[in-house]
């Protein structure tokens, strides 16, 4: 990539002479590698670079967007991103300001994780793989490694003008479980924002997750329909990010005056000790960040507040449209996109109640962990366990095939009647909204208990 | 490409370029307008050696640095897997229509005034209906290039036209909605607002089943939305090879209705999955999957066919420029003789699915779905009487496509994955609130 001087220079020499609301160029460098085991052998190592950029634009409320790999002829990209834009524009353009920034983000205190050999990658998978193969009864498993860094030069035609560096690791773990034609499995999926120091020592876990696959073969199937369901923090978090966070990104919103009226800042959702959060600005979480894709500083935002809806997410065009302030939140999944409204770190803030209290008085219900993944359309969600107990008479009893959980948005929230005390970040998630997935983000909760939740059964 | 495949022939014994790019016009509306027009240009370039036995992989945007793509490939070949493969040589392949040159000739204002007739039309139904639009063309080129002399290059268009309609009452939300896509410029857009004002007309009214088992109807996108997933995986060589997928051990075994017939076809024309070869330069072919209910075949690339002591079904397919890995590429699965009416006066009390969302997230591999419906309706005395919600339906493939009270006459493409007709399942269990 040309150094940071010239590319300022080309970007506003691009600029120049273009007549538009607003402009901005996003280019980017990315280096990534990737290890994947599919059961006893190693099935993919690869790498990858890329370079490419995008220029947006914005002329009386309409939108051009230009991506590319070439970085030449970038003038010729704006003009046509000014020219698109135009030909759709029929309305005054709202977009929020922001002061202008000039920054150079570097990630602090965390080696490149690219740089590591690849052989000590290896060496450490390999370990990983000996354990699930010592579990008797495995029949395939998948190890997919994977890490990236990436920096993303921004500029825009308020005079804008951001580096920032960033890095993420991803480890996924499957173990598949087969016996008379009956297939079980368990996975564990886990992040960071560059720190390689997490897939170390999990030896202990990767045992668990290789032997509770074996156990579902024997597991009972579950009877389908209402009940208290006790959520551990992972899958409660994912909870928070479906049930509710995708509500709370203004896009689908800010245009459609019915949606408005239901989600009337003022309205409660939820009892008095509900919070629900997202915010980039917390440092140190895979959906952390200092700028997002549209120069906006990082933000942390109170979607609930004691039970009722405060905030939402924004980008500056959907923050202008409903008059409120930018919340840092618009983010492209890579170059080839323009930024739409995303979540970060979004989770459930911590209450008072312990996990053995929670349980204490439920006569039959489930305990829920960890998640295979969730889906959102808006009112309805649903998300799937990666692990199911029957609660009977106060006491997490026995193992059962995964479940998965459904609910309606606007009255399961209102049936949180107990926060537990023990907050915890998930870092293993990529959310999927559009064409654009898997965007790092991180969820979190304490165990929540919901009643009357209806679980998918047989 | 010439250069790369010369200098990576230097420090392997075997080696395979691959170059995509794509110039993508995606028109978009938002709340019932035009919102943006887009122009995205991307070419990826991958190298895959096989050095010493092992195999190498890199991929990278920047055309102008050979050497680099190079020495990534090699320093992944160390830790590599063992190459089970060769190479295609020439090959003759099929001739498939995947290109019209019509595609890129369609001005963007024909693109715009497309999407917004699209919208008016389904608004003239249902005037609160609030409309999310893409009308997409867009133009790809392959060339795939190895050291055993094959070859292999070809052009392609699509286009893609969507619709998402949602229509607020307080705060109860409807979701519509329906894609089509092909090589050729689509014009007539009958079909598709066809379906989606069937959807609104349909969801009219409300109503509530009773949680137990209940015969279900899946109309095709239903079809898609529960079944495409765990079929997809079932039927994947590398599941196969790995002995995760159930099938495995059944071929030649009546697993499944003996009219249920299932296969992946990239030789249709003007399919946006098909391509006269995949993307290892394997030629394209049907590949028959199920006959009659009996397990007849998997998917497989190069690597897994070896694995597998079978050949390759040309369905090496890569995500943007990776490494090729077996994939469903178009499945079809083939229409039976009974109308869509008569299935659901068949039914007393029942379900007709069109979208099941979060199906896909469970023990798929186990063949196993289970999602809240999205968009499906309650059949009472062989009618359809209103809208269902707060539902779950939930089943094992291996169950559910083992006796099928019915398949339905006409066949539909879903998307650009799949062509099915609607399937009559009788009985499914069926979880209720309320």
């Amino acid at each position: 990539m040309p150094e940071t001087e010239q590319i300022r220079h080309l970007i506003s020499h691009a600029f120049k002479g273009q007549h538009a609301d607003y402009i901005e160029v996003r280019i980017e460098e990315r280096e990534a590698s990737r290890i994947q085991y599919r059961g006893r052998e190693l099935e993919e190592t690869g790498r990858s670079t890329s370079l490419g950029g995008n220029v947006r634009a914005l002329v009386n409320g309409g939108w051009g967007f230009v991506s590319f790999n070439e970085l030449d002829g970038l003038e010729g990209k704006v003009e046509l991103a000014v020219n698109q834009a135009r030909l759709v524009g029929k309305e005054a353009s709202s977009f929020a300001s922001v002061a202008p920034v000039v920054d150079m983000v570097e990630p602090e205190g965390v080696k490149d994780p690219t740089t590591i050999p690849l052989a000590q990658k290896k060496s450490l998978l390999d370990e990983y793989n000996e354990i699930i193969w010592s579990t008797p009864k495995i029949q395939t498993s998948v190890i997919a490694y994977g890490d990236a860094a990436k920096k993303v030069i921004f500029a825009n035609s308020e005079g804008s003008y951001i580096e920032q560096t960033k890095m993420d690791v991803s480890l996924r773990i499957a173990v598949i479980a087969r016996e008379n034609g009956d297939v079980q499995q368990a996975t564990m999926s886990l992040g960071s924002s560059g720190d390689f120091g997490f897939t170390q020592g999990l030896q202990h876990q990767v045992k668990e997750i290789a032997q509770r696959a074996v156990a579902l073969l024997l597991a009972p199937h579950f009877k389908g329909g209402e009940y208290t369901v006790v959520l551990d923090p992972v899958l409660a978090g994912v909870f928070a990010h479906e049930a509710f966070g995708h509500l709370s990104e203004s896009d689908f919103v800010y245009e459609n005056e019915r949606l408005r009226e239901i989600m009337v800042l003022g309205r409660r959702f939820g009892g008095e000790h509900l919070n629900i959060v997202d915010g980039a600005a917390i440092p140190g979480f895979r959906g952390s960040y200092k700028y997002d894709d549209e120069g906006v500083p990082a933000t942390k935002t109170y979607l609930i507040r004691e039970g009722v809806l405060v905030g939402r997410l924004h980008s500056r065009e959907t923050a202008a449209k409903m008059g409120e302030e930018p919340t840092g939140n618009a983010r492209a999944l890579d170059y080839r996109h323009p930024p739409i409204v995303r979540m970060t770190n979004t989770f459930i803030e911590p209450g008072k109640v312990s996990f053995d209290e929670m349980v204490a008085d439920i006569k039959e219900g489930v305990y829920v962990k960890n998640w295979y993944g969730g889906m959102t359309s808006m009112e309805m969600f649903t998300f799937s366990a990666g692990e199911a107990y029957m609660i009977r008479d106060g006491r997490v009893a026995e193992l059962l095939r995964p479940v998965v959980l459904t609910g309606n948005v606007f009255v399961t929230l209102g049936n949180i009647d107990a926060i537990g005390n023990d907050l915890e970040m998930n870092q293993g998630g990529g959310c999927g909204k559009g064409a654009q997935s898997p965007l790092p983000v991180s969820n979190g909760s304490p165990h929540i208990r919901i009643s009357k939740c209806l679980v998918g059964g047989r | 490409m010439e250069r790369v495949l010369e200098l990576a022939k230097k420090v392997a014994e075997e080696a395979e370029v691959f170059l995509a790019s794509v110039t993508e016009t995606p028109v978009g509306f938002e709340a019932n307008r035009l919102k943006r027009l887009e122009t995205r240009e991307s070419t990826s370039l991958s190298l895959r050696i096989i050095k010493e036995g092992k195999i190498g992989f890199a991929t990278t945007t920047k055309l102008g640095d050979p050497q680099a793509l190079v020495r990534m490939a090699v320093d992944t070949a160390q830790f590599g897997v063992e190459a089970r493969f060769t190479f295609p040589s020439q090959q003759a392949y099929p001739q498939v229509e995947v290109y019209d040159p019509g595609v890129e000739a369609i001005p963007i204002e024909d693109m715009v005034e497309l999407g917004d007739s699209l919208i008016a039309k389904v608004r003239d139904h249902t005037p609160e209906l609030v409309c999310e639009a893409g009308v997409i063309k867009s133009m790809g080129r392959v060339r795939i290039l190895n050291s055993r002399g094959g070859e292999a290059s070809y052009q392609k268009s699509f286009f893609t036209v969507a619709l998402e309609g949602t229509l607020i009452r307080d705060t109860d939300m409807l979701f519509v909605g329906e894609v089509e896509s092909s090589c050729q410029p689509i014009m007539d857009l009958t079909a598709l607002t066809d379906i989606v004002t069937l959807q609104l007309e349909l969801a009219k009214n409300t109503a509530s089943v009773s949680s137990g088992q209940l015969p279900v109807v899946f109309t095709p996108r239903g079809v898609r939305s529960a079944f495409l997933s765990p079929l997809a995986l079932a039927f994947n060589g590398r599941m196969v090879v790995q002995g995760a997928s159930p099938m495995v051990g059944r071929v030649g075994k009546q697993l499944f209705d003996n009219r249920f017939s299932l296969w992946d076809d990239t030789t249709i024309a003007y399919r946006p999955a098909s391509c006269p070869c995949d993307d290892e330069g394997v030629p394209s072919q049907k590949t028959v999957l199920i006959e009659k209910g009996i397990v007849a075949n998997f998917l497989y690339d190069l690597q897994t066919a070896a694995l597998a002591g079978a050949r390759s079904t040309g369905n090496g397919n890569r995500g943007r420029g990776g490494m090729p890995s077996p994939s469903v590429s178009a499945l079809v699965i083939e229409a039976g003789d009974t109308p869509f009416e008569e299935m659901v006066r068949d039914m007393k009390e029942g379900l007709v699915v069109e979208q099941l969302i979060g199906a896909e997230q469970g023990n798929i591999l186990g063949g196993e779905f289970s999602g809240n419906v999205l968009l499906g309706y309650k059949v009472e005395k062989g009618e359809i009487v209103g809208r269902v919600k707060d539902t779950m339906v939930s089943g094992n493939i291996y169950h559910a496509l083992t006796e099928l009270s019915a398949i339905g006459r006409e066949a539909e493409w879903v998307g650009s994955v799949i062509r099915t007709p609607a399937l009559y399942c009788p009985t499914l269990a069926v979880a209720s609130k309320g």
